[in-house]
């Protein structure tokens, strides 16, 4: 019989007039990994939160080990054995992993003692760190580790995870999984956010489904599948499939010949990479992350200098314009969009302090004759896009910040679309997205498609670029390894092309994913 | 001849009050306070300790005796309340109350100096003297008391013993600071808090009690600052607005000084120094006209290192990450 280590009763919890969860009561078993499933806005996060003392419920219960607790605070959900790794990790970029393992913790500060400790947590549970690393040095999946081998330092039985794969790649995030079943084999309980319903099926055991803040039910996952896990988070029937409609008329739009980027510090993000996107094709683009993906965007978008090559614009009456050199404006009035989801989301694009309609008049301000600006149009472009796209927000005088990850993204797009481009270019549109909303923005781009829009389709997920995309270009450390069909080729094929030059290389990468 | 021997021990006590002001900064702006009130702080903890002086030297007066401990004692003791108060006014409105630290800081200096020349001023009526000063000469005299065998040393005693106890506290008051950020489960924290307040928080760190308390800390170290100019440098003459831009200089340094207070105590000589180099030039290009110019090198080397700080790119030289944010735990 299961041994209920986390009871929560009638959890309610309320932002001002949002209601972020009303009366939840589930339980979280000894041994076993629990997958939280909602979407974006039902108010995971926020439960969560409450349980590693980061807020505080207004209403309802919570048991630890069958005694009732009251988590007031950070420290005392170390104290009862609760560790939760953020979305957004909490870590000091200045100092060392060890000394970010250690933060918060009383007595005498011996450093050596810790990082044998660390060592000793590295060991039985498979993690590779180097306890003097500085943060700042490190790579997204290192800085997690680090995460999680600080919860586990404080001696924590169950652990949270809210939404940790987002911004791995597949192989780390398979890592990732062999660690948590090595803590789940030593008789922790663990929580996993995510929106990737292939890792749900295969890490978790059990899964537990909220809606809107509410707690809607649980199932064992080996008797459930993907299809019925989605309805249940939507609350009514979605389909699964990706639709992918013909391409009409496809003439070139852009024209990518021989670009080669460097960075300031001299390394080489792009190294001759020519292709053509085609006006209402869709070109996906794959590749592990950093392979130059963003160069590959902003220089098309005129944000990022290059150091040899062109990069043509052909409009529809086939006359060119060079865009390389060119100003990121005149690129702009051309119709190249480029809306990029970096791994904080706010980093580019939105203003996190001001609201929907203020964040809608950064593309517009320019738009009008008179000497003020128009609020007007972009307050009902706001309204339009919270409409469409289902965005969870109380107002649209919100500040974009207060708005959860998923729906700060949605905005993005919304907007992006809504500029009428001729070009657009989208990285990781999805990243983070709840499966509904992710199917809204396939609608929405194929919608682009349709339109006769050139869509640049930077992804994570193969599955997504094989069903969205007509064209998959694949990167691969900054080169060009293959353009291939989207409609023949297969998984492997891609997977293969990603780390294709790696091998060349002589580096045994793949013998570790 | 440029007289190295007479110039370093002036350039030293022309380097305390920055000094104590660079460190009380340094501490404050780890916990992520950018205190811009130190030069009025600094001046509070001037006024206060000359109220206490003044207090204790009447009663002197009036009963015959006169204690050294105590002469030294009160003025200390109401030095570090009146910066105490600066600082907590300051934690008050952008800590619990979450103001703006830009705006509240430059209001604690306009604040502070309106509180000192206040007093100042008031004092100055009541001793009834006819220069708009006061003296408290023999308050001075206990505090600015040298080792007494300094002047058997020849230019080793000039050097490094011919000082009063406030300069030798600032020094080690520096070092320790160094080895509390550096060494201790203290500064680990405080440094935490400074760089991601939410970060510490998540780590079970009680973010609001550690800018408190640093930003206190840091204001009382500051204040001494003040006393020290007052007792030790000026010889316990008061007079209005002559403390100067001191304050100002000390922020600047902390800059300069990379938040390390160790590289502050050569920093704060080096200014020091400066500031008194016009005394300095030889004779024959000492011209009127030129001396204005050379009274503006401390400024223009304070102008000149911010542009070469502000270039350099190592992380850990960089100001505390969270600098001059206030910290709100369910802010999203």
């Amino acid at each position: 019989m299961a041994e209920a280590v986390i009871k929560l009763v009638n959890i309610t919890k309320k932002f001002g007039p949002v209601i972020a969860n009303s009366n939840v009561s589930m339980e979280v078993n000894k041994g076993e990994i629990l997958a939280l499933l909602g979407e974006n806005g039902s108010g995971k996060t926020t439960l969560m939160n409450m349980l590693s003392g980061i807020y505080f419920p207004d209403a309802g219960e919570i048991y630890v080990n069958g005694k009732k607790a009251v988590i007031s605070s950070p420290k005392m959900a170390f104290e009862l054995g609760i560790g939760m790794v953020h979305q957004h990790f909490k870590l000091v970029d200045v100092l060392t992993a060890t000394e970010n393992i250690i933060l918060g913790l009383e007595g005498r500060l011996n450093k050596k003692e810790a990082k044998a400790k660390i060592k000793e947590i590295c060991d039985k549970y498979g993690f590779d760190i180097d306890p003097d690393q500085k943060i700042y040095d490190m790579s997204v999946s290192q800085k997690q580790t680090v995460e999680i081998v600080k919860v586990l330092y404080r001696g924590a039985n169950i652990l949270i995870l809210d939404e940790p794969t987002a911004v791995l790649t597949p192989q780390e995030s398979e890592k990732l999984f062999t660690v948590m079943r090595n803590m789940k084999e030593d008789g922790k309980a663990l929580i996993i956010i995510t929106h990737k319903m292939h890792e749900v099926e295969s890490i978790s055991d059990r899964v537990a489904v909220l809606r809107k803040g509410e707690y809607i039910g649980q199932m064992m996952t080996k008797d459930t599948n993907a299809a019925e896990m989605t309805n249940m988070m939507v609350g009514r029937t979605v389909s699964l499939n990706i639709r992918r409609p013909d391409p009409v008329d496809p003439k070139p739009r852009i024209q990518v010949e021989g670009l080669t980027v460097k960075t300031i510090d001299g390394i080489t993000k792009l190294d001759n990479v020519s292709f053509t996107a085609n006006s209402g094709e869709i070109l996906g683009i794959a590749g592990i992350s950093g392979c130059g993906q963003k160069e590959l965007l902003e220089a098309i978008a005129g944000l990022q200098p290059a150091e040899k090559g062109s990069v043509v614009y052909v409009n529809d009456e086939g006359s060119k314009e060079e865009l390389l050199g060119n100003d990121p404006r005149r690129i702009e009035e051309l119709g190249v969009a480029l809306s990029f989801v970096p791994e904080d989301r706010l980093g580019m694009g939105l203003v996190a302090n001001m609201d929907l309609a203020d964040n809608m008049m950064l593309r517009s301000f320019r738009n009008g004759k008179s000497i003020f600006t128009d609020r007007k149009s972009p307050r009902n472009l706001a309204e339009n896009v919270v409409d469409e796209l289902e965005v969870v927000t109380p107002a649209i005088e919100t500040p974009v910040r207060r708005l959860s990850g998923g729906n700060v993204q949605k905005v993005l797009v919304g907007r992006e679309i809504a500029s009428a481009p001729t070009v657009l270019l989208t990285a990781y549109a999805v990243r983070g997205l709840d499966i509904n909303s992710s199917y809204t923005i396939y609608d929405l781009i194929n919608k682009q498609k349709e339109k006769g829009v050139a869509v640049i389709f930077v992804g994570e997920d193969l599955d997504v670029l094989l069903g969205l995309s007509d064209k998959i270009l694949v990167l691969c450390g900054g080169k060009v390894s293959g353009i291939v069909d989207a409609r023949t080729t297969d998984k492997n094929t891609v997977g293969m092309m990603m780390t294709k030059i790696m091998e060349e290389g002589g580096t045994k990468e793949n013998e570790s994913i | 001849m440029f007289d190295i021997v007479a110039f370093i021990p002036r350039a030293i006590v022309q380097s305390v009050p920055l000094l104590y002001g660079c460190t009380g900064e340094i501490i404050t702006e780890k916990s992520g306070n950018l205190n811009l009130g130190i030069p009025g702080v600094m001046y509070v903890g001037g006024i206060s300790g000359v109220i206490g002086a003044f207090a204790y030297e009447q009663a002197c007066v009036k009963s015959g005796n006169f204690n050294s401990v105590l002469a030294v004692l009160i003025p200390l003791l109401c030095s570090l309340i009146g910066s105490l108060i600066m600082g907590l006014i300051y934690c008050y409105l952008t800590v619990s109350l979450r103001a703006n630290q830009n705006v509240t800081g430059l209001a604690m200096t306009t604040f502070g100096v309106g509180i000192g020349n206040f007093f100042g001023g008031s004092l100055i009526k009541l001793s009834g003297a006819d220069v708009p000063s006061i003296a408290l000469a023999k308050t001075s005299e206990c505090f600015a008391r040298k080792l007494p065998f300094a002047a058997n040393m020849g230019w080793f005693g000039k050097i490094f013993l011919n000082y009063g106890f406030l300069c030798y506290a600032a020094f080690i008051i520096a070092i320790l600071a160094a080895v509390i950020l550096t060494k201790t489960r203290v500064g680990l924290h405080l440094r935490a808090v400074g760089e991601s307040p939410t970060t510490a928080d998540a780590a079970g760190i009680n973010v609001s009690k550690y800018k408190y308390f640093a930003t206190c800390l840091g204001c009382m170290i500051a204040g001494l600052g003040g006393l020290y100019y007052v007792m030790d440098y000026a010889s316990g003459v008061w007079s209005n607005d002559a403390f100067g831009d001191r304050g100002w200089l000390a922020i600047a340094l902390v800059i300069f000084s990379i938040w390390n207070p160790l590289v502050g105590i050569f920093a704060s000589i080096l200014f020091g120094g400066l500031y008194i180099v016009h005394l300095y030039i030889p004779t024959g290009m000492d011209y009127m006209e030129f001396k204005e110019l050379y009274k503006m090198i401390p400024y223009v080397v304070t102008l000149i290192v911010l542009i070469l700080t502000s270039m350099r790119n190592k992380r850990e030289n960089q100001p505390p990450a969270s600098l001059g944010m206030s910290y709100f735990r369910e802010e999203r």
